[in-house]
């Protein structure tokens, strides 16, 4: 009874995920099943349908429903300053090697909504290196995005913002770095200047320049371990000669054929360097 | 592997609760004991600590793509959902907070209840939040089995209370009775 219930799951998630690739370009075959499973029982809930499988026509007919679904495979949540023991490390250990380059970029893969986008200016601004800086920010949703450019976030999630500003070395108050109204606030315009937003997919598109420093962080957990190699391999061809990589506190490297090539800054906080 | 396992969940008081339960277990208990139990980021080192030194299994704070095996306890990190990926793997995940909770005891419950059905046991124990009973649910309609511990003398009842009222619990037992139980069931878990 269970041995069939689980195998019509695995069939009818297979015809699910090619169906949506068909149609819609969008390969999640080798995302990690588990939050996949999740996001799919959501739907099946929202949409009120009783089979992995009466997914498939609503998808393909409904594209309103559809986009909803794509925007719930991205993940949004985030926040300024997340792991505040991480930007404090970045601060103390990768800002001095940064300070000896002419030009600085910098890549956020998989940035939701951008709040680490913002961060990442505010301390490079504090560090006085803003102005020699590029930093791109890049996500396959394009909602996400579009709300990224705004840079404005509710006023709410100040208290916890602040709080891990200050946890992360922060010089001064966040508050400085942005205005109120309407229950929101709004970053200056002044480190958006310095943040290109852009759509890159990391499962379907490839190398993306080359990065002094690239940040993915909390994304690869969302991939099965082959999806999380090959994206690796491409964060890595990413990066310039001596370049540093930075991925969730929690991720792993150990296992991906990019570990003999990188040496640890921070073990702890899961920053590394390649080699040559 | 190709054994079962064993996923608990607590909040509040579930310090002590677990340190009495993972003791009792003892060094030779065959299947991987997988735990959440609510706390906030960065919390978790020292929660292993305690258990570390308390407890005979290997206890290990998990990581995304973890194998897991017997004989080894492995602890939800706070901020991050703990899932079973599949049978021998972990994952986690930064999705909303479920029951204002990450990670979410309802989460580990559901994700396991996919992979083992009724290769596994469910066990919730004392805290003062109704995650968990969502979770219950999934496990006894995969097949599998459920423990909840006496809300009588746990230190708080709220968490085994809101369990029992699924209605999908199978024991209601004391900590001591709940490893005695679970190492009379470990012949249906171990590898086989």
């Amino acid at each position: 009874m269970t041995e069939s219930r689980d195998t019509d799951q695995d069939f009818e998630l297979k015809l699910l995920l090619l169906a949506v690739q068909e149609k819609y370009g969008y390969q999640f075959g080798n995302y990690a099943r588990a939050s996949l499973m999740r996001r799919v029982r959501r739907h099946m809930q929202i949409s009120g349908v009783q089979h992995i499988s009466d997914l498939i026509p609503l998808f393909l007919h409904d594209e309103p429903a559809f986009a909803a679904f794509v925007k719930d495979m991205s993940v949004v949540v985030t926040e300024m300053f997340r792991d505040p023991e991480f930007f404090k490390s970045l601060r103390e250990n990768i800002i001095p090697l940064l300070k000896t380059y002419p030009f600085i970029k910098v890549w956020h893969a998989g940035c939701a909504s951008g709040q680490e986008a913002y961060s990442m200016a505010i301390l490079l601004d504090e560090e006085g290196l803003l102005d020699r800086c590029q930093i791109y920010a890049t996500d396959f949703n394009d909602q996400a995005l579009r709300h990224a450019r705004t840079g404005i976030y509710p006023e709410e999630d100040m208290a916890l913002y602040e709080e891990n500003y200050r946890l992360a070395g922060g010089k001064t108050e966040l508050s400085k770095y942005c205005h109120r109204g309407y229950d929101s606030v709004k970053f200056n315009g002044r480190l958006a200047e310095h943040i290109t937003f852009a759509n890159h997919n990391l499962v379907t598109d490839g190398v993306f320049g080359e990065m002094n420093l690239i940040l993915c962080r909390n994304v690869l957990i969302y991939f099965n371990q082959d999806l999380q190699d090959r994206v690796l391999q491409l964060l890595f061809d990413s990066l310039c000669s001596r370049g540093v990589l930075c991925i969730g506190k929690r991720e792993n490297i150990l296992f991906s054929a990019i570990d003999d090539h990188l040496e640890v800054t921070d073990r702890n906080q899961r920053i590394y360097r390649k080699t040559s | 592997m190709n054994g079962g396992v064993v996923v608990v969940g607590a909040s509040a008081g579930g310090l002590s609760a677990l340190e009495i339960l993972l003791t009792e277990l003892g060094a030779n208990f065959p299947a991987p004991v997988i735990v959440t139990k609510h706390l906030a980021s960065g919390d978790e080192e020292g929660l292993c600590k305690v258990l570390s030194k308390s407890s005979p299994l290997t206890v290990n704070i998990a990581c995304d793509k973890q194998k897991v095996t017997g004989n080894h306890v492995y602890l939800a990190p706070g901020g991050y959902h703990l899932q079973i990926e599949d049978k021998e793997t972990l994952s986690l995940s930064i999705d909303e907070q479920v029951c204002h909770s990450r990670p979410s005891v309802d989460v580990l419950f559901q994700s396991a209840a996919d992979v083992f059905g009724t290769q596994m046991v469910g066990i919730l124990l004392t805290g003062a939040n109704k995650d968990g009973a969502e979770g219950i649910k999934a496990v006894k309609e995969a097949g599998g089995a459920t423990i909840v511990q006496n809300p009588e003398t746990a230190e708080v009842p709220i968490m085994p209370k809101s369990a029992i009222a699924t209605g999908c619990v199978d024991h209601v037992l004391d900590l001591s009775d709940i490893a005695i139980c679970l190492k009379a069931m470990s012949f249906n878990l171990g590898p086989k």
